[in-house]
């Protein structure tokens, strides 16, 4: 196998760290919706916790975006 | 008909004024005028903004106040008591962060802290400064933050390597969290920016999504600053109370 094509399977493998941040993301979403839902009056408090949690589970998919493109792009 | 795509072109850094100390190389680049920019747009809107100190806030002044009232209430409930001393560093970071992002969404400009040498040096002088105040403040006790209470002791064998780690990995963490997503972000964009000059007609799309991950983008500006400064007040309560 030759350097170009290793490079694309490369990228596309570590792509694959995008799952997981969907994954957390949605987890996140879905609770802040299911406890806003059972408690409304909680909404203001546990925002900024879903923000920062969205936050934190974005960047360790983006980890593995940045290594994609580092191979695709740099070396 | 395909342009080559050079998506990581935008992060070059150019020397704008070479600059020459012996062997060290002190030029002023084009990521030091960016910051020097950040810094002088926060001392003036800070400055500006409180000059009148009106009971009836004008614009400027309402916009500081909610920066400065939004930092404090963040400072507040997350660093804990006797935290209030720390609040002009954690104001100061989260807006450094906050206008690098920001002034990094301009199209044809620079982002700071798409450098992980820059996210580092912040990330390394929280990590670093946290720690002197740990130590300061509890001397040897310092050491308890490595050992959760009420755990048997063979338990500890394994916890304590663990708490370790996950402490001296925290720069690392905080830093590549901020420069991976701005890395990306702005990656993303330069890529569908590519896209979007090489398919002609059909150009319409590719814009379509990158008129939209502007957007997100600029949440992702927002947030990161928010969590890079949040963050930092976690740890700040570590040092200051020890769980």
């Amino acid at each position: 196998m030759d350097l170009a094509s290793a490079k694309m399977i490369g990228a596309g493998l570590a792509c694959i760290a995008l799952v997981g941040a969907g994954v957390g993301i949605g987890n996140v979403f879905s609770a802040l919706i299911s406890s806003v839902a059972r408690n409304p009056a909680s909404q203001a408090q546990v925002q900024p916790f879903a923000f920062l949690g969205f936050a934190l589970a974005e960047a360790t998919g983006l980890f593995g975006l940045a290594i994609a493109f580092l191979i695709l792009f740099v070396f | 008909m395909a342009i080559e795509l050079k998506p990581l072109e935008q992060f070059t850094i150019e020397r704008l004024v070479p600059l020459h100390i012996g062997k060290l190389d002190v030029s002023y680049t084009n990521s030091a005028l960016l910051m020097t920019i950040a810094v002088v747009l926060i001392t003036a809107l800070v400055m500006l903004g409180t000059r009148k100190r009106a009971l009836v806030p004008g614009r400027w002044q309402s916009v500081t106040e909610m920066l400065y009232e939004f930092v404090a209430d963040m400072v507040d409930t997350n660093a804990g008591q006797g935290a209030e001393a720390f609040l002009p560093f954690i104001f100061t970071l989260f807006m450094f962060v906050l206008f690098a992002n920001l002034l990094g969404l301009i199209p044809y400009s620079f982002t700071v802290t798409s450098h992980i040498i820059v996210t580092f040096a912040l990330a390394a002088v929280v990590f670093i400064g946290v720690t002197i105040i740990g130590i300061v403040k509890h001397g040897w006790h310092f050491l308890r933050l490595f050992v959760p209470e009420n755990v048997p002791l063979v338990l500890l064998v394994l916890l304590v390597p663990i708490e370790l780690l996950s402490y001296f990995i925290r720069p690392f963490t905080l830093s590549i969290r901020l420069f991976a997503n701005m890395l990306a972000g702005h990656t993303m964009l330069a890529i569908f920016g590519g896209f979007a000059a090489s398919v002609g007609i059909f150009a319409i799309l590719p814009l379509g999504i990158n008129i939209a991950l502007v957007g997100l983008e600029l949440l992702v500006a927002v947030l990161q600053a928010y969590v890079f400064a949040i963050l930092s007040c976690l740890y700040l309560r570590d040092a200051l109370h020890l769980h």
